[in-house]
């Protein structure tokens, strides 16, 4: 998969579901509708000013709580190309990968990097180069096998190219 | 090699004799759950995959409890969206909205799942069912639609943290309490990825209600499922509902853990969890001493919508009323549950009480309907989150408690004692 330059948005500890997208928008699945209240119990201008490519750096348990597979959507859909973070919610983690949103664990990297950064990211070698204050930091590589699921969308869409040969 | 008895259900579902943490593997499951939030999402990806048929259509199982009766145009189309699904695959367990509770009060009350059993649904609380002796966790719609086509699921075996809890119960502390309590000592994320069982002498007591709460709450610890060992409590419990075999499955002694956490319950005091985290218990008299006022009370939900959370709740409203400017909802957790608090008396306790009784519904829990929070409002609630806008505007507040603090706060309009009352 391509690498990822993106501008910076910052989050704090334990960001849960519910601030990710609030249950009062969950009568819809639809990508489109849910980006337009992305993370907006947690910063409600967010859907607003962020753009394509941009990237989350939060704190640690980040998605924790409600299992909706809704809040990788919504922030996959709103244009967010990667969130990076100490440490996920373990449902969060899995439904990430199979929706097809790039996550990275660096507790180095989500702690030093400030809000506004531009920050380049290689999932396949793992860095994370902060390019405003000129710092690098190593994740764990994103496996090839992964990187294709994140490239064709989502574990399901996936699947369905593999099984189709 | 000594196993937990979470070790033992996934090696047994895995087709293993034995497994250990860390290690991947792939298990078969028993059941595969999902509500009207989840199921529309898992239902297109189960179509992505071009399979005709679920793997089971006893063992698939949808429960629209979330936004039913439903809220709104939307919420009626996924709603139907779940129907039309039911009706297409033949599915024996759909429930319409004369059938339905919520998902995990209504499963265990029907014998749908059992001890031994595995376990996923595509909603976070699916963990109640560690309570019966069985492993169930929540995941994402992706994962269980591929559940849903294959009857498999792949996982990381956790490690677990044993939690010991000794001593008598003291008055009015409830399962729920202690489950607080212990998300206050670990955390919402001391026991990511892990499998919190539950041990000890007050565990063996208590009633399955209560083990329900507690089971219920693992996940605000961050953890994949919480588990209690099946006993003569469980069997009682699920014997006259259980309509399929189950196995009982039970921790060695010598089993490894990764962290074991003694818990004396004698000193302990009903809890109450502040805003905006459920790791934020404070005993009930701190809170009662806060003074804090409040607009509403929520009694029901997936952790305490139970009869025995009813009967308590009614001990307290029995003969008293809400406050004037308070407003009370009793939600019970599924249709038995209704009919019981009718026959008990109960529903007149809290008429009487001025209490509004919805049908059952997850509502106003995750702020769905049926008691949405104006900015700057406070509830107590007998809920599992208190997340900021949980129940509504992202300026209101939401503190957890058990059904008789709620129950004494409903009366005295501010968080109280249940000794306020009786």
């Amino acid at each position: 998969m391509s690498n990822i330059e993106g501008k910076v948005w910052k989050f704090g500890d334990d960001i849960d579901t519910d601030a990710i997208i609030p249950a009062r928008y969950l009568n819809t699945s639809d990508p489109k509708e849910l980006a337009k209240y992305c993370m907006e119990d947690a910063d409600a201008g967010f859907a607003a000013k962020v753009t394509a490519g941009d990237i989350i750096v939060a704190g640690k348990n980040f998605g924790c709580g409600s299992s909706r597979e809704h809040a990788p959507i919504a922030i996959k859909a709103a244009g967010v190309a990667c969130v990076i973070a100490p440490t996920f919610a373990r449902i969060f983690y899995r439904n990430a990968f199979n929706t097809g949103l790039l996550i990275l664990e660096s507790a180095e990297a989500a702690a030093a990097i400030e809000e506004g950064h531009k920050v380049h990211v290689d999932p396949a070698a793992g860095t994370i180069k902060d390019l405003t204050a000129g710092q690098i930091f190593q994740a764990r590589p994103v496996p090839e096998f992964m990187q294709r699921l994140l490239d064709d969308g989502g574990l399901m869409e996936h699947w369905r190219k593999r099984l189709a040969g | 090699m000594a196993q937990t008895i979470t070790e033992k259900i996934l090696a047994f579902h895995a087709g293993e004799r034995e497994v250990e943490a860390g290690q991947l593997i792939e298990a078969d499951v028993d059941i595969a759950l999902a509500n009207d939030v989840t199921a529309p999402i898992a239902i297109a990806e189960f179509e992505k995959l071009g399979v005709e048929k679920v793997f089971d259509n006893e063992r698939v199982l949808l429960i629209p409890d979330h936004f039913t009766p439903n809220k709104d145009i939307k919420s009626a189309e996924q709603a139907k969206i779940l129907r039309e699904f039911a009706k297409q695959q033949d599915l024996k367990n759909y429930f319409e909205i004369g059938r339905v509770g919520i998902e995990h009060v209504l499963l265990p009350e029907q014998g749908l799942v059992l001890p031994g059993d595995l376990i996923i649904g595509a909603d976070s609380h699916t963990c109640t069912y560690g309570a019966l002796g069985a492993f169930a966790t929540g995941v994402g719609s992706t994962d269980l639609a591929a559940a849903m086509a294959t009857g498999k699921v792949w996982f990381k075996v956790p490690e677990t943290i044993k939690v010991v809890y000794h001593g008598e119960l003291p008055p009015w502390v409830e399962g729920k309490d202690l489950i607080l309590h212990t998300i206050g000592l670990l955390k919402v994320d001391g026991a990511l990825y892990q499998a919190i069982e539950m041990t000890g002498e007050t565990v063996s007591s208590l009633p399955m209600y209560g083990r329900m709460s507690m089971a219920n709450m693992a996940i605000e610890a961050g953890a994949k499922n919480g588990i209690i060992a099946p006993d003569e409590i469980t069997l009682d419990y699920v014997r006259p509902r259980a309509q399929r075999d189950y196995t009982l499955f039970s921790s060695d002694p010598d089993a490894n853990y990764c962290r074991t956490i003694d818990i004396d319950v004698s000193a302990i005091r009903p809890q109450v969890a502040y805003p905006p985290l459920p790791d934020k218990s404070r005993s009930v008299d701190q809170a009662a001493a806060d003074n804090i006022a409040i607009d509403q009370v929520v009694i029901g939900s997936c952790t305490n919508g139970r009869i025995e959370d009813f009967r308590l709740a009614a001990k307290l409203l029995e003969g008293k009323k809400a406050a004037k400017f308070i407003r009370l909802l009793i939600i019970p957790g599924t249709q038995d549950v209704y009919r019981q608090m009718i026959k008990e008396g109960l529903t007149d306790i809290f008429l009487d009480a001025e209490a509004l009784i919805s049908p059952p519904t997850c509502g106003p829990c995750l702020g769905g309907h049926m008691g949405i929070l104006a900015a700057g409002e406070r509830a107590v609630a007998t809920t599992n989150r208190n997340f900021v806008g949980r129940m509504g505007h992202p300026e209101s507040e939401v503190y957890l408690s058990n059904p008789a603090v709620a129950a004494a706060s409903a009366i005295l309009g501010r968080i109280a004692t249940p000794e306020e009352i009786v």
